[in-house]
């Protein structure tokens, strides 16, 4: 972000940010129900989870048949950057008490996006509410109708939706892929991952490919 | 189920509790940092590859595939979200209309 917005621009970016986001809330109503989750489970974890990668992830390893926990446990692990979010946004929006329990809830990628660029706390604060605000009612309320839709639909092999998961996920990844190391990250993890699919219950090949995060952050540390 | 969606409601949100809790020495070391930016990469892709290839134990190459083609396809021409994601369900559909695999 080269320049900085006025007031009126911050929310306006936000709420745009929030409608753009309401389009993965739908993919994730509609894929939830069709990997077997109900609408109210579905519904649920957009309301309480509210981080979308998690969300997703919980989903494709329930698809793929894996145990509901290890789609959490894989969940959680996706989780841990939103503590990073948090570390950078503690100072910058300087709330406290129940202030800070309430935004907490907010922290997201979008949220983080729109407010670790801003040069005051007032901007910050205008940011990170307007985009954490809106992109938490337009998630939700995509959510139920994404699901609610999902459940009329017919087979999810016969409408490619097994192969929507896969694309959801890609898009996810892309905008992480612009370094070396992480294109090599990313293929190694995918090979660790398929290479255990044989040997393993469904949700762990997708556990195991995390330590290959653990071993090039390692590796790259001790050069 | 139930269970899953509860525990991961409950860590995520102590996740996002603890950044902004906890003092910023504790977890800005360079180590940490590096990989809480690598895990993502790391999980999405891995996901990518099981919700593709993988059939149960098995490693299958179906329509699937072509889908993430597509998705690939799409990405590439800056597609937004939905687009993507349509595109690559419809692609496999298709894939499996025609030479019904």
């Amino acid at each position: 972000m080269s320049s900085r917005p006025p007031d009126g621009g911050i929310v306006r970016d936000g709420v745009a940010v929030g409608i753009a986001t309401g389009a993965y809330g739908l993919s994730f109503g509609a894929i939830a129900v069709t990997s077997g989750l109900s609408v109210a489970q579905a519904c649920a974890l957009s309301l309480l989870t509210f981080t979308g990668a998690s969300q997703f992830a919980l989903v494709g390893v329930v698809a793929a048949g894996g145990a509901p926990m290890s789609g959490a446990a894989t969940a959680l692990l996706l989780g841990t950057r939103n503590a990073l979010y948090g570390l950078r946004l503690a100072p910058l929006l300087a709330w406290t008490g129940w202030r800070r329990l309430g935004a907490a809830h907010l922290v997201i990628d979008e949220s983080t996006a729109m407010s670790v660029t801003r040069g005051t706390t007032e901007e910050a604060r205008v940011g990170f509410l307007s985009a954490g605000l809106s992109v938490f009612v337009l998630w939700n309320l995509a959510t139920l109708i994404g699901a609610v839709a999902g459940e009329s639909l017919g087979d999810p092999a016969d409408l490619g939706l097994d192969a929507a998961v896969g694309a959801a996920f890609l898009a996810l990844l892309w905008p992480r892929l612009h370094t070396r190391t992480n294109q090599v990250v990313a293929v190694l993890a995918a090979a660790v991952a398929l290479g255990v699919v044989p040997f393993t219950a469904a949700g762990v090949p997708v556990l195991a490919a995390g330590a290959v995060a653990l071993l090039a952050g390692v590796l790259r540390s001790s050069r | 189920m139930w269970t899953a969606v509860i525990v991961s409601g409950i860590g995520c949100y102590l996740l996002k509790i603890a950044g902004m809790s906890v003092p910023p020495k504790i977890l800005q070391n360079p180590l940490v940092e590096r990989v809480a930016d690598l895990l993502p990469v790391a999980l999405l892709s891995a996901l990518i590859a099981v919700q593709v290839f993988a059939s149960g134990h098995e490693l299958v190459v179906d329509a699937r595939l072509v889908g993430l083609g597509v998705a690939v396809g799409a990405l590439l021409l800056r597609a937004p979200f939905l687009v993507v994601v349509i595109a690559a369900a419809g692609a496999a559909a298709l894939t499996r209309l025609w030479f019904g695999g």
